[in-house]
């Protein structure tokens, strides 16, 4: 056994060959195993768009739908809260007002965070853990706000969120309430999918 | 020396032996120069012990273990599962694999004498580790929860009726049911995913340690380490890393593309893998008209069934059990029974040649045997081929001490 | 004893092999899951004619209509016939315990009927059924003795009078390019709205259907394996140069 007369130069190309194919054929086995993690089909058909009929939403009332295991708050809008939205009493208190840092689909990063100003459709989870806030759409004086103008109130930490869902200013939460991408068609809201 | 070491490694090395393992069990670890192919089935052994660990792993986070969604859950990691398809081909291919790469590791035993001392132990680990083999293959084969993994359940838990006085109370101790049902389903579950891997990971692990104290046999059956250099390397040596690793991956690679090529071109492998009535959910009422084991219990399937007599005051299906299990159990006495001065046929005599091949006859066509109706030929076929596997094994001790040898070089031939 | 042996395992080797055969002979079919022109016709026959009673639960009407390259609207629209999401599995509304009161046995679900019975059986089975008085539904079936079932392709095939004679071989008219079939049903009790050939090929697309639906993967599966072989081929010649080079130090 002997390594005289080894021609070192061939001897690493293969070494560095046989490296590069063993590196490929490790992430060509770890493939299916990292594929396999995403969303199954049935997750998929589970999170597929869901479509709520609001034609029975009266001003001021809010309904829940579920969808991606999600809180889904549709809100009709009185044209008085509408208004609210633009004062500068309101704006003034505001951590986000324009939703710049926030997530929301183009069409929805407006002062009232929607496609028609009086339909708010928006995920009912807290960002900051997570939480369902309750809707609060009165304005009156709250045992956490004095000057209380209606919105969102997350029980958990105590998060204030206005009628479009904007944090207030100094809460746990670090951005407004997500809007999901949805599609609104005459009476039919549907959650989950882009206009086309 | 130590200087050229990184730091880092320096100071593993002083809290963990990494550099001595490496240097005792790859670097410095001295096989002999002699080996052939058949001494790549261990390292393949190795490849699909972790395929199997990897992609069961993977197969029990989409898998449900209960009567009713076992064999919806397999179908949904084929179908909705992103690439689950090929994580469950790659498990049940595996599992079938591993058997033909066991069997041809034991046959490279039994050809080259490596039961034989000083390596005695090394093979009782090794039929430890076919045990319990057998017994992960018979419960992973059950969780599909399709006709064959309920009915082949059945019978093979009914062979343990066949024990006199606690036989039928153990039958029903091992189902937890009057009959199979899920909760059987869920107590073989856990064996297959947990314990009998932790048990078998550990036979494994003895099983290399034990190989790498004593070190590897050969084909000509010469003891390596009669003859040293003055470092106190085996002459016939050569270290198993980088010539044994690296100069092993073309036959590695081969394999690979028969595994790949099975798993991506026949996953049924003509219905031998995979049966096709396992596609049909387990019907408690219906039994599939020809149920028999996955073919690699065939061999003792075959040998079961053979016996349709009974003895003494022994009846069939008791004497048919008992040979079984006997079947298995001269495995564990072979180094015993071998009484040859030599270890490699090559230099046994020519009852050895003749009773080894006849013994991979035998095998060979009781595992087939196994897996086919029971027929009146068939029957009578099964007996033959049991009475010469279980002469291979019983009349060793005579011809293996009677015949003549050939004497073994002292050195490894060029 | 090996001089008798030899000779005695040679001259019943050829009976081993009938051991394991089947029963009856079945019609010989060479499905194609790539032809997605069949599959379409196939999905567009199960949907009308069996899935009133046959689920494919364990698949799902968005994957079908991806997989044979159907908008998901036109499917939804022509081959859903329940109101029902297009991403759902493929159940139906027949519940088990109705299927076993109208039938004596509830109709099996039939995702995975190709991969338990095989293409060929298959298509045996749906060219079989015969004229039978003396069983509950007037038919009985050359690979299904006294199936259960009624003729459900009636009206398209018409009812054969007496048992249809296997096809072992499916041949075209190298002229005309038409089916040649040779063998099955010779006189009608009741005549079908398709031809003989017009029927076969319609149940080549539907066996072709339901081995698709058996293993919807299959075309990726044999497409993933050959990129697969080609690296390993590719691997083997590195692997093999390596091992010479390195085995150069001992020989």
């Amino acid at each position: 056994m002997t390594q005289d007369g080894v021609n070192k130069g061939r001897r690493r190309f293969l070494y560095v060959a046989t490296g590069t194919m063993g590196s490929i054929a490790a992430v060509g086995v770890a493939t299916p195993f990292v594929k396999s993690w995403f969303p199954s089909e049935r997750a998929k058909a589970i999170g597929a768009p869901i479509s709520v009929d609001i034609g029975t939403l009266e001003p001021g009332e809010m309904r829940i739908a579920e969808w991606r295991g999600k809180p889904i708050f549709i809100v009709r809008r009185t044209a008085e809260a509408v208004a609210r939205l633009e004062s500068d009493e309101l704006v003034g208190r505001l951590a986000d007002p324009d939703s710049r840092q926030s997530i929301q689909p183009g069409y929805a990063q407006n002062t009232a965070r929607s496609i028609s100003p009086d339909l708010l459709v928006i995920e009912g989870v807290c960002t900051h853990l997570g939480c369902a806030p309750q809707y609060r759409p009165n304005v009156e004086p709250q045992p956490y706000n004095e000057n209380w103008l209606g919105g969102f109130f997350c029980p958990c930490h105590g998060s204030q969120f206005d009628m479009s869902g904007r944090v207030y200013r100094n809460m746990p939460a670090p951005t407004n309430l997500v809007v999901p991408p949805h599609v609104i068609a005459g009476t039919v809201v549907t959650i989950g999918e882009e206009a086309s | 020396m130590s200087s050229s070491k990184p730091a880092f490694m320096e100071w593993l090395d002083q809290r963990l032996p990494v550099t001595n393992a490496y240097e005792k069990h790859l670097s410095k670890y001295y096989a002999p120069r002699n080996l052939n192919f058949w001494w790549v089935f261990g390292l393949l052994a190795t490849l699909i012990f972790v395929n199997q660990i990897l992609t069961g792993i993977w197969l029990t986070m989409s898998y449900v273990p209960s009567a009713e969604e076992a064999f919806r859950s397999v179908e949904y990691i084929m179908r909705d599962v992103q690439s689950g398809w090929l994580i469950r081909y790659m498990h049940s291919t595996g599992a079938s694999a591993f058997f033909v790469v066991v069997y041809l590791h034991m046959f490279r035993g039994i050809m080259y004498g490596s039961y034989q001392k000083p390596r005695e132990l090394i093979w009782i680990f090794g039929c430890l580790i076919y045990l319990l083999l057998m017994a992960e293959g018979f419960m992973g084969y059950v969780l599909p929860w399709g006709q064959m993994s309920y009915w082949g359940a059945q019978v093979i838990i009914s062979l343990f009726g066949a024990i006199p006085v606690i036989g039928d109370g153990l039958a029903e101790w091992i189902r937890g049911d009057f009959l199979i049902s899920g909760i059987t389903l869920n107590r073989f579950f856990a064996l297959h995913v947990i314990a009998l891997p932790l048990v078998l990971a550990l036979l494994v692990v003895l099983h290399i340690l034990a190989l790498h104290e004593v070190g590897s046999n050969n084909p000509d059956g010469i003891d390596i380490k009669k003859h040293k250099d003055e470092y106190g390397r085996p002459l016939d040596g050569i270290p198993f890393h980088p010539y044994y690793t690296l100069g092993k991956l073309p036959m590695i690679i081969i394999f690979l593309m028969v595994f790949t090529g099975v798993i991506f071109f026949f996953p049924e492998a003509g219905g031998y893998f995979l049966e096709y009535a396992n596609f049909e959910p387990a019907n408690t009422l219906k039994t599939p008209d020809n149920i028999h084991p996955v073919w690699y219990f065939g061999a003792y399937y075959a040998i079961l069934r053979a016996v349709d007599f009974s003895l003494f005051f022994i009846d069939a299906k008791l004497l048919g059990v008992m040979l079984m299990g006997a079947a298995i159990a001269l495995l564990f006495i072979l180094p015993w029974l071998d009484r040859s001065p030599v270890r490699s046929w090559r230099y046994k005599g020519i009852y050895s040649k003749v009773a080894i091949v006849v013994f991979a006859i035998s095998f060979a066509i009781l595992s087939w045997l196994g897996i086919q109706p029971a027929t009146a030929l068939n029957n009578a076929l099964a007996k033959l081929f049991s009475v010469l596997y279980f002469a291979f094994f019983l009349l060793m001790p005579f011809y293996t001490k009677y015949e003549k040898t050939k004497p073994v070089p002292e050195r490894v031939p060029e | 004893m090996k001089k008798i042996l030899i000779p005695l395992l040679l001259s019943v080797l050829p009976l081993l092999g009938w051991s394991a055969g089947p029963s009856i002979d079945l019609d010989k079919i060479r499905t194609d899951v790539t032809d997605t022109a069949s599959l379409q016709r196939g999905v567009q026959i199960y949907m009308n004619y069996c899935m009133g009673c046959h689920s494919l639960e364990y698949g799902r009407y968005n994957r079908v209509a991806r997989d044979l390259k159907i908008p998901e609207d036109v499917f939804a629209e022509n081959l859903i016939f329940t109101d029902t999401a297009i991403g759902s599995l493929m159940t139906n509304a027949m519940s088990r315990q109705d299927g076993s009161d109208w039938f004596g046995i509830a109709p099996p679900d039939l995702t995975l009927v190709n991969r338990v019975r095989g293409s060929d059986w298959l298509y045996t089975y749906m060219r079989g059924f015969y004229q039978d008085d003396s069983r509950p539904f007037g038919v009985n079936n050359v690979a299904f003795e006294n199936v259960g079932m009624p003729h459900a392709l009636l009206e398209l095939q018409g009812l054969c009078a007496e048992p249809p004679t296997p096809i072992t071989d499916r041949r075209f008219d190298p002229l005309t390019g038409r089916l040649i079939t040779e063998g099955g049903c010779s006189s009608y009790a009741i005549e079908g709205s398709m031809s003989t050939a017009e029927f076969d090929e319609a149940m080549y697309d539907l066996v072709n259907f339901l081995d698709y639906m058996g293993e919807p993967i299959q075309k990726e599966r044999e497409r993933i394996g050959w990129m697969v072989l080609a690296f390993l081929t590719v691997f083997l010649v590195i692997g093999q140069l390596l091992y010479r080079e390195l085995w150069k130090d001992i020989h």
